[in-house]
């Protein structure tokens, strides 16, 4: 065989062996469980309500970080100030810290001794074991996600088209709401998704603001801790399908938009 | 008329290029086009105007107020990109009507200024149309719609035919002036001396971020101020012209040519022809050169490659030849000589 049909063969067994590395356990895990076992797990209203509130923290976090997220993403696309790396640097570090760093350094903040959880206590809130504060713990581990997106949307926006618009008359946030944001929605949302996913399966920051009350996957942690491994599984199961469906479907919307 | 913009002593370091005391005023109703080869700083020119990039120094002045550090929005000056810059995500119809939703003009006088807009221009059967689907004639023609809607003071048009084929030019030449004698101001920007002999009433010729001429077609073309301003055309033999039959002209009222392409009777414009393309003889030559007259020698220019020699046969024709030929035929100030020209040679632009 030549050199090239070696390299070809190479090649493909590599790509082969990664991707069973990925599909393998989950596969593995959805064989785990029998189907009556799955039912049941469904029917769990700890289950159900672990779901729920995951689901409900991670969008929430989404939809209010998007909020300031969107216009620090546009800031960075389109104008030059100091420190503007430093800048760009510091939006990726909740990626490459551990999540349990991550979340001590919330807890830091949020506590009922610091400025923002007196504040809070003051309404009555009370941040730490609180669903408020699992959505600030999944924002600060996902919020990366959606402003590199976004930012790379607007980047992408051609100038003209802005200066264009406000030649027309048009208001500065007239020109972003009309034109810039609409031309890079396919990526804002598209990083909105990947935000939503990776608050969603957020667990090494939520557990340390909020054990209780339990996002799934804390619940899976503590059912393997508790009752082992045969236990964690199937609840493990349904909230990766549950997932799944989730990013599937917001795909899709996302792409005929 | 009357003054309605004037550009004093603007200078702009930008990038690799500058801008250096840039001074020129255009009058109401006026057509000015700006000429130069490409990177010669005319677009910029054109978005300092607009606002879209801030001068270094000195002062844009509309209607008598200085609108230098004015919003964009604001300076009731409209500019037509020349890549149009319409908008992707808005049919033909929301791009036209997109500066009228700005400034909140109810939707049923936004219907009517639409509707009157883009039978002007030639699109009302585009108007649902989604951009992508566009032609660059077309686009231009949405971007222009567009651009009325605001009723600018000052049109500005950045290259706005280059890209467009032959027949569509001579379409938006038409447009074009058709909306300055509705009484537009234009500033029209390009690097064809064609399309500023056909449209403008005033011509500025930019060179190296500098104006330097500026004049009517006529006075700028035919007494170029300096080198550059002639090899921008190559054109010395440029005559007001009127055509008498189908294949003749007259020229500035003196002198009957025989034209290459057939033209309108009674269509008036401008000729012009090279100078490469003048022969000169001592003598009438038979010859297939349909156009030749006798006259005498005015001048004798050296250039790089030759000479330059201007003979006053009734109008002054200038003919680029030898210096060996010059040698040969002892041409001299004073000499009788006969100058001769192809008809094909000949270059009629209407108006």
């Amino acid at each position: 065989m030549n050199d090239k049909g070696n390299f070809q063969l190479i090649i493909i067994f590599l790509s082969g062996l990664a991707l069973l590395f990925i599909v393998a356990p989950l596969l593995g895990l959805m064989f785990s469980s029998s189907l009556p076992r799955l039912v049941e797990t469904v029917g769990d209203k700890e289950v159900q309500n672990s779901i729920l509130l995951t689901l409900s923290t991670a969008f929430f976090a989404t939809i209010v970080f998007s909020i300031a997220g969107i216009p620090l993403a546009y800031l960075l696309a389109r104008k030059e100030f100091p420190l503007k790396k430093i800048v760009s640097g510091i939006i990726d570090l909740p990626v490459v810290i551990p999540h349990t760093a991550a979340g001590i350094a919330i807890l830091g903040v949020v506590s009922r001794d610091t400025l923002l959880g007196k504040t809070a206590g003051a309404f009555g809130l009370h941040l730490v074991g609180n669903p408020l504060g699992i959505s600030i713990a999944m924002a600060f581990v996902s919020v990366p996600f959606l402003l590199n997106a976004a930012r790379d949307g607007f980047a992408g926006v051609p100038v003209r088209l802005e200066k264009a618009a406000l030649n027309l008359g048009a208001s500065p946030l007239r020109v972003f709401f009309t034109i810039s944001l609409p031309l890079a929605k396919r990526n804002v949302i598209s990083g909105a998704i990947m935000m939503f996913a990776r608050g969603m399966s957020e667990f090494g920051a939520v557990v340390i603001i909020a054990y209780h009350p339990m996002i799934t996957p804390v619940l899976i942690y503590e059912r393997f801790g508790a009752f082992g491994l045969k236990y964690a599984q199937p609840v493990a199961v349904v909230f990766v399908i549950v997932s799944l469906a989730f990013f599937v479907v917001l795909r899709m919307v996302a792409g005929k938009k | 008329m009357i003054q309605l913009l004037k550009l004093e002593n603007i200078s702009l370091d930008y990038e690799t290029f500058s801008l250096k005391n840039i001074s020129f005023g255009v009058k109401d109703g006026e057509y000015f086009v700006l000429l130069g080869r490409s990177g010669a700083g005319k677009s910029l020119i054109l978005e300092i105007i607009a606002g879209l990039v801030k001068p270094d120094t000195g002062k844009v002045v509309l209607d008598g107020q200085d609108i230098t550090e004015n919003a964009i929005r604001k300076r009731e000056v409209g500019i037509v990109f020349q890549d149009y810059a319409i908008f992707p995500h808005l049919s033909v119809k929301e791009n036209i009507c997109y500066p009228l939703k700005a400034n909140k003009t109810p939707s049923h006088e936004r219907e009517r200024i639409v509707m009157d807009l883009v039978e002007k221009v030639g699109i009302s059967e585009l108007l649902n149309r989604d951009p992508a689907t566009l032609s660059g004639g077309e686009l231009q023609r949405t971007a222009l719609a567009r651009t009325l809607t605001i009723n600018p003071k000052v049109l500005l048009l950045d290259e706005p035919l280059s890209s467009l084929d032959i027949e569509l030019r001579l379409e938006m030449r038409n447009l074009l002036r058709k909306l300055n004698k509705e009484g537009l101001t234009i500033i029209h920007v390009t690097h064809d001396y064609e399309e500023a002999v056909a449209l403008a009433h005033r011509v500025g010729i930019i060179h190296n971020g500098k104006i330097i001429q500026t004049g009517n077609p006529k006075e700028v073309f035919h007494k170029p101020k300096s080198r550059f301003v002639a090899s921008l055309t190559g054109i010395r033999n440029f005559y007001n012209a009127k055509i008498i039959s189908s294949k003749k002209a007259l020229l500035e009222n003196k002198v009957e040519i025989v034209i290459g392409s057939p033209v309108e009777y009674n269509e008036t414009g401008y000729v012009s022809f090279r100078s490469e393309d003048v022969v000169i003889s001592c003598d009438k030559i038979d010859s297939s050169l349909t156009n030749s007259f006798p006259g005498k020698v005015l001048s004798i220019i050296p250039f790089v490659g030759g000479m330059e020699v201007t003979v006053d046969a009734g109008i002054l024709i200038s003919s680029f030849i030898t210096g060996q030929s010059v040698e040969k035929l002892h041409i001299r100030e004073g000499k009788d000589v006969w100058v001769s020209f192809k008809a094909v040679a000949v270059k009629f632009i209407g108006r």
